[in-house]
């Protein structure tokens, strides 16, 4: 949700508020990585132990947590410039 | 030039205010509220590496699945029953050098191979046959002598086994299974 705007355009958020947020973000982002960190060791489990039709799918889950960090990481460089 | 944040705790030393500081300075606040901000900024930074590192891992599995699997094993003599005892075990390297596998006699016309390598870390593994089991010393791990699955400790996957075919007094290997269970 965007902040309200003003006649100045949206409402600058101080500084205590915008670490609040990231403080959540890098909540979210930390469990995400750690999701990967298990896609990755149950994929290498899965290819050593001969089972080669995992890899492909682990990838495209892995890219998609990879897309949300990016996502939420450029939420952050847009938080730096207000 | 930009108008003075009331949030800046700390003059700089050339006096300008804070956003129109070089990038180094406005990386390594002095202001511990900044400094807090800057590490979480950093730290989220930090993990979304990490995350691509994973991605880039998972495409290397995927890679190595695809163009690394070997298809297609020779047949190879290995050994001769004559020459091998009932209890015995043999190492030999299939399917190709550098790759030891492990051939026990476990009866008069029974023999079994396995990969020579635990399948925790790759530490060697030896036949205890009288025990009925193989024996990894690294972190105390047991497999079933006869069917190469895990029984004790760290190995959760049984060894990869060689698939063999007697021939008269010659015994012979035909190609390497890999297994999850």
């Amino acid at each position: 949700m965007s902040a309200p705007a003003t006649e100045r355009g949206p409402r600058r958020l101080s500084r205590a508020q915008r670490a609040t947020i990231l403080t959540g973000i890098v909540s979210i982002v930390v469990l995400i990585v750690v999701l990967q960190l298990w896609l990755l060791t149950a994929t290498m489990d899965a290819y050593l132990g001969g089972e080669l039709g995992v890899a492909a799918p682990a990838l495209g889950a892995s890219l998609v947590c990879f897309l949300l960090v990016a996502g939420l990481l450029r939420y952050v460089y847009r938080l730096d410039r207000r | 030039m930009s108008r003075r944040d009331p949030e800046e705790l700390t003059i700089a030393p050339d006096g300008r205010p804070w956003a129109d500081q070089p990038k180094w300075r406005r990386d390594f606040p002095i202001d511990v509220p900044e400094d807090d901000y800057v590490a979480r900024r950093e730290f989220i930074k930090f993990l979304a590496l990490t995350s691509f590192a994973f991605v880039a891992g998972q495409a290397w599995i995927l890679a190595k699945s695809l163009f690394g699997r070997r298809t297609g094993f020779r047949r190879a003599p290995v050994a001769r029953l004559s020459e091998l005892p009932v209890g015995a075990s043999l190492q030999f390297d299939y399917p190709g050098a550098g790759e030891p596998k492990l051939l026990v006699r476990l009866g008069p016309r029974e023999v079994v191979a396995f990969d020579a390598r635990c399948t925790h870390l790759s530490c060697p593994v030896f036949p205890q046959v009288d025990e009925g089991r193989f024996y990894c010393p690294c972190h105390q791990g047991f497999f079933d002598l006869t069917s190469g699955r895990p029984l004790a400790g760290p190995p959760t996957r049984p060894l990869p086994r060689v698939e063999l075919e007697l021939d008269g007094d010659e015994i012979f290997a035909r190609g390497v299974e890999r297994r999850m269970t």
